[in-house]
């Protein structure tokens, strides 16, 4: 089992692995997300659930920011090997003719999620650290008595750059995982007779999570 | 010299036995004192070289492609027989034997033939073991095709890729050899002669068709396994690479070469298109299976369909000449392969041929289409179907058995076979000529072995379908190991055999001139113009069919050819960097000499015996007018031509045929 | 037709090389890809210049000798075909057809379009077998029956003819598709079983060591495998593979 980092089909393995999880991460909080639509009581308390509830901070947030770097780090040592084992390139090339845009480009749409990783953490996740770990204030709540965190979320949404840019970072996060989803599964080995209903689930998550991500920066930037 | 076949004594079900219980065996301790030079790692070559390793010899193995896998075998379809009676139908070693002799016209070696059929069992087992992926049926058995004109089915196939598939069984074992550096592999590299130190073979010149440089490997023992020869005609079914340098090389050094003229023409390859036209493609035989050849009737009709004012689908029956159901009533489109082939030219001859160069005939589906169609009408219980409907479900049972077949034809013709008859013509595919060996497979150079097609082989003068294949593995995996261990016993005190002696100077001398030779003649003309210009001469006078005067003016034209060949051949490029014009104007060179022992050889053959076919020699009278006439009295024998300079000069030796457990009868398919 | 090349020149595996135009005219439409590259090498003969090396054997497809990438594909622009069964009726009259060698930088250019394959061998011979021995001395075929559907299914993976084309086509250049056929073959058939975990283990060590790319599944090496080698067997290998890491 040791070592196995040092195969290109255990590398191939862990990429999916960090992957998979990712993309649980990414419907737990479009769930999530997706309630400040409806009720903004309800988001705020379940917003105040996971940002205190110890196993979710101590334990999931280290393992799933250990994801995030060892998905876009391993990323990009593939890239490099890959791109090693061809040392001198095509005069031409027509790459179209056998693959799809998105599974060639995936070093770039995940680079732009990435990206936008930056602008995410800083919005939120870095003032969320600071209050509630550097500041120390553990109760969610703002001077007023009500919990932060749905006021927080319309504030950022009022500015149209903002908004623009979110909507172009979930358009490469559609790009990322119309690849990205069935390729997880063929790297894990499960290629059979269930393929073509997963690839066109596959589909369907790809375009529906990133529309409705879309969707809720827009309705919020409307809606304030 | 006299030839000495060295067949044991004994009845013929128990030469083999006893003589394996007799030969001379080396200690394996032995062994790895002792080397082999494997020339060819087609099924003959790379599964005797596995074989040897495994044993315990020192292996050295050549091919000039880049990988053992790549050799020519690897393009055989059909399938592989071997006596193992799965189907319950009759089949048994002697039955195989029996229609090998008959299939080969009587112009083969008992013993030889009885040795292979008795061993091809095993071969089946042996392939299942290494994972060859044989089709099976339902029950999870294996399955068998029935194949050319004999009464059983004992041909086991891996779907279209027969070939591929044992060859790939016999490669995995060479890998696991080479793995253990039993065989050293060298690919890219082209045997160029044989050396011959004391009377006896010891080593080859080769040249790395990489570098260009020529080497010198020594071993106790050489084995050719370098295939067939057919490229003498230019366009064949063979490989482009495939050649008769190695074989020819012994020869020139002592090996007599044998019936050169026995030439299978397959009568199902896909016709010639054009002057540019660089090789053909064979298709199974299995097409004939459901096939029907014909001919249009009349010749306005020929001209119509070659103007393209008509299409072969608007002919009605009777404006169809079946000529084969016509003339074999019995075995109609199923008659042996030469006989098919000389009735598909009689007809293009008389200009009835149905593409633009004259030389096509149509092989029609659409009897099967209707035939399997009512029958999966009743299985699935339709009734009243319409025509639309029995051709579809014909058509789906057609492309279930033939869909790679008929891809491949629309592939190279851009002609749908479904809605289309498919045009065929005879090829050049398989040669039953070769080396001349004993019973021990050894050539008359003492050391020096032919296996596979390479040598005369167990054919005779026909070979049945999908046992090419069985006899290349048979003598590879189990006829070789042994005899070759009953020569080497006595070398196993003789220590490594040195380079660095005269005989290896000058056979590199040889090799080399002759090299320089290309490189600086700077002529005007290519290697393919002599090569075409060769092809021509032996398919119009020393193809499907011959005559004395073809066969003379082939000798002397052949000549001229070879002379204007050594003084204006064109080689650009150097001797010492990977040339692939180099490499064919040696292969050319070879083929030069061997077309003219070819046509001196049909012409000794004054009588027509399966792929040869002498005009002279035909029924005159009677019921077989016009076919096949043998001669036993004075011909059965084996044409065994050693070198002497020139190949006009080459003198016969013969091996009388003694066929002491089968009757001889003419073959008759009417 | 009339067409003009543009085509690899390379001396030998050491020297600089670079793409060089050609002329030819006269290109019957029936002809195929290697047969138009015979007519380029006939006038260049002629004229004294070295023709083009490239490689090809059975002209049929089988032997998988034949590579180039044409037109920025491995075996051109038809699908199911390898460069020798490709016709020039994918073309059109007045073309430019770029001609280049199969790019990896575990298959080094030997010279112009001909390229070293060795790595595949490597592969093969790490694994790529069962260890019985020739002598003859098995049981009857028959005591090991096989289902009709893994004997095809084994079969369909055994019809690789090693080409690179997959390699080839890949933009990281991996090489699994093809040993991914190999390992599958074998894992299908109960014969293959004994050394399964050693082989899929050493296979792709030796895969790995060879330089070839990393898979990410674009599937370029599906649609451009001549003989239609299906991902599956990707999958089949990883799984394998996995499988026969976590026995040790
Ligand atoms: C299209 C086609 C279909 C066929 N179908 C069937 C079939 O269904 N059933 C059947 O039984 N038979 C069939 N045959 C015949 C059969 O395939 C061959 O007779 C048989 O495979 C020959 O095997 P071999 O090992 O003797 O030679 P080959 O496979 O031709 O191998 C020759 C080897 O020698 C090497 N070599 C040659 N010259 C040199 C040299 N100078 N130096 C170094 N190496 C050299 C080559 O590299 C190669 O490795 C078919 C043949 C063709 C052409
Ligand atoms: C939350 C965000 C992300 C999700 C949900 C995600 C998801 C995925 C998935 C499902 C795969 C396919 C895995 C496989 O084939 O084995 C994948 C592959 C890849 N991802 Fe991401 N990814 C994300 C972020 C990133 C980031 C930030 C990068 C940064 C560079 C990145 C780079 C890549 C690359 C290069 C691959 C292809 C590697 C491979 O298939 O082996 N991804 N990603
Ligand atoms: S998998 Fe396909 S493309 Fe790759 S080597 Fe095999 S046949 Fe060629
Ligand atoms: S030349 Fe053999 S596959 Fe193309």
């Amino acid at each position: 089992m040791s070592g196995i980092l040092n195969s290109s089909i255990g590398r191939k393995f862990a990429m999916a692995l960090s992957a998979f999880f990712l993309m649980i991460f990414l419907l737990q909080h479009f769930a999530i997300n997706l309630l400040s639509v409806f009720s903004a009581d309800t988001f705020n308390e379940v917003s105040h659930f996971m940002g205190t509830f110890w196993v979710i901070q101590y334990l999931m947030q280290p393992v799933l920011i250990f994801g995030v770097i060892f998905h876009f780090v391993m990323g990009f040592v593939l890239e490099i090997k890959n791109n090693k084992a061809r040392n001198i390139s095509y005069a031409k090339n027509n790459g179209a003719a056998n693959s799809t845009w998105m599974s060639r480009n995936m070093i770039w749409s995940g680079a732009a999620i990435l990206a936008f990783m930056g602008l995410h953490f800083y919005d939120f996740w870095f003032p969320e650290i600071n209050t509630k770990y550097i500041v120390g204030d553990m109760s969610g709540q703002l001077a007023n008595g009500e919990f932060r965190y749905f006021e927080e979320l319309q504030h950022k949404f009022v500015d149209l750059w903002r908004v623009v840019l979110y909507v172009i970072a979930f358009v490469f996060l559609a790009l990322h995982l119309l690849h990205g989803f069935s390729s997880a599964f063929q790297s894990v080995g499960a290629n059979n007779k269930y393929t073509k209903g997963l690839k066109g689930f596959g589909k369907a998550y790809a375009i529906i999570i990133p529309l409705g991500f879309i969707f809720i920066a827009l309705f919020h930037h409307l809606n304030h | 010299m006299a030839l000495d076949s060295k067949v044991p004594k004994g009845s013929i079900k128990d030469k083999w036995t006893d003589y394996k219980n007799h030969i001379d065996l080396v200690n394996p301790a032995n062994k790895r004192h002792i080397d082999v030079i494997v020339v060819g790692t087609g099924l003959a070559g790379g599964s005797a070289a596995a074989t040897l390793a495994e044993l315990g010899y020192n292996v050295k193995a050549f091919a000039y492609q880049d990988s053992p896998r790549r050799a020519h075998s690897i393009a055989a379809q059909g399938g592989i027989n071997a006596a193992k009676n799965y189907q319950g139908d009759g089949d048994s070693t002697y039955r195989l034997f029996y229609d090998t002799v008959k299939g080969g016209d009587y112009r083969s070696r008992e013993a030889n033939v009885y040795r292979l059929a008795e061993v091809s069992a095993n071969i089946i087992d042996q392939c299942v073991a290494q994972g060859v992926p044989f089709a099976r049926d339902y029950g999870g058995l294996l399955d068998n095709r029935s194949f050319g004109g004999v009464l059983v089915s004992r041909t086991f196939y891996a779907k279209g890729q027969t070939g591929q598939q044992l060859l790939l069984g016999a490669y995995s074992a060479m890998n696991r050899q080479i793995a253990r550096g039993k065989i050293e592999m060298f690919n890219r590299h082209e045997m160029l002669d044989v050396v011959i130190v004391d009377g006896k073979a010891r080593g080859i010149i080769a040249r790395n068709l990489i570098t260009g440089e020529i080497e010198r490997h020594s071993a106790h023992a050489v084995v050719v396994g370098s295939g067939g020869y057919g490229n003498v005609y230019f366009l064949s079914t063979n490989a482009m690479g495939s050649n008769a340098t190695a074989a020819w090389k012994i020869h020139k050094k002592g090996a007599y070469f044998a019936n050169p003229c026995y030439t299978q023409i397959h009568p199902t390859c896909i016709p010639r298109s054009g002057d540019y036209q660089s090789k053909l493609t064979l298709m199974s035989e299995s097409l004939r299976n459901d096939g029907r050849i014909w001919v249009p009737k009349n010749m306005e009709d020929v001209m119509a369909i070659r103007e393209g004012r008509k299409k072969p689908t608007d002919l009605s029956e009777d404006e169809r000449d079946y000529y084969l159901e016509r003339r074999y009533p019995a075995f109609g489109n199923l008659v042996p392969r030469d006989v098919a082939s000389r009735a598909a030219k009689e007809r293009c001859d008389a200009g009835y041929g149905v593409n633009a160069t004259g030389e096509a005939v149509y092989l029609d589906f659409a009897s099967a289409f209707e035939r399997y169609g009512r029958e999966q009408a009743k299985i699935h219980n339709i009734t009243n179907p319409s025509d639309e409907k029995i051709y579809e479900l014909g058509q789906a049972i057609v492309e279930a058995k033939y869909g790679n077949l008929f891809q491949m034809y629309e592939k190279i013709i851009d002609q749908n076979p479904y809605k289309t008859p498919m045009m065929i013509y005879p090829a050049v595919h398989y040669t039953m000529g070769g080396v001349w060996v004993d019973y021990n497979l050894m050539t008359t150079i003492p050391g020096c072995y032919c296996i596979g097609e390479a040598n005369f082989s167990d054919h005779g003068a026909n070979r049945l379908g999908a046992s090419a294949l069985m006899q290349g593995l048979a003598d590879g995996y189990f006829v070789l190991p042994y005899t070759i261990g009953d020569y080497l016993s006595d070398d196993i005190r003789t220590g490594k055999i040195p380079t660095d002696t005269k005989e290896f100077d000058e056979a590199e001398k040889e090799v080399s001139d002759r090299i320089n030779f290309f490189v600086n003649n700077k002529g005007t003309k290519s290697v393919d113009y002599f090569h075409k210009k060769l092809g021509k001469v032996m398919w119009d006078k020393a193809g499907m069919s011959r005559n004395a005067e073809g066969l003379i003016e082939a000798m002397a034209e052949i000549k001229a050819i070879r002379e204007e060949f050594w003084k204006d051949v064109s080689v650009p490029g150097t001797a010492d960097e990977m040339n692939p014009e180099l490499e064919k104007a040696g292969r050319v060179a070879d083929f030069l000499e061997l077309g003219e022992l070819f046509a001196k050889d049909a012409l000794m053959r004054e009588e027509s015996c399966g792929g040869h076919f002498r005009e002279e020699s035909a029924e005159l009278d009677g019921p077989q007018k016009g076919e096949a006439k043998r001669n036993d009295e004075d011909f059965a024998f084996v044409a065994a031509w050693e070198y002497k300079g020139e190949p006009a000069n080459a003198v016969l030796h013969k091996e009388e045929l003694e066929f002491k457990d089968i009757e001889l009868k003419q073959r008759s398919y009417k | 037709m009339n067409l003009t090349l543009k085509i690899w020149r390379q001396k030998d595996s050491k020297a600089k090389g670079q793409m060089v135009d050609y002329k030819v005219t006269d290109i019957s439409e029936h002809m195929s890809f290697l047969e138009m590259m015979d007519v380029l090498n006939e006038q260049l003969v002629n004229s004294g210049e070295e023709p083009v090396a490239f490689d090809h054997d059975c002209r049929e497809g089988i032997c998988g000798m034949c590579s180039m990438y044409i037109n920025g594909e491995a075996h051109g622009p038809d699908r199911g075909v390898t460069t020798c069964q490709l016709h020039m009726r994918m073309f059109n009259d007045g073309d430019t057809i770029t001609i280049e060698p199969f790019r990896a930088a575990a298959f080094p250019v030997i010279k112009d379009l001909v390229v070293d394959r060795m790595a595949f061998e490597r592969i093969q011979q790490a694994g790529g077998y069962i260890s019985v021995n020739t002598s003859g001395n098995t049981q009857d075929a028959n005591s090991i029956p096989i289902s009709k559907h893994a004997a095809d299914e084994a079969m369909d993976a055994a019809t690789c003819i090693g080409c690179g084309a997959c390699v080839a086509s890949c933009k990281n250049s991996s090489a699994m598709l093809f040993v991914g056929a190999k390992v599958s073959q074998y894992a299908l058939l109960p014969q293959g079983q004994v050394e399964a975990v050693d082989r899929v283990k050493n296979m792709v060590a030796q895969m790995d060591l060879e330089g070839f790319g990393n898979c990410t599944n674009t599937g370029a090496c599906e649609v451009e495998c001549p003989k239609g080698i299906s991902l599956e067997n990707i999958a089949r290998m990883n799984r394998e593979y996995l499988s026969a890491t976590l026995k040790g």
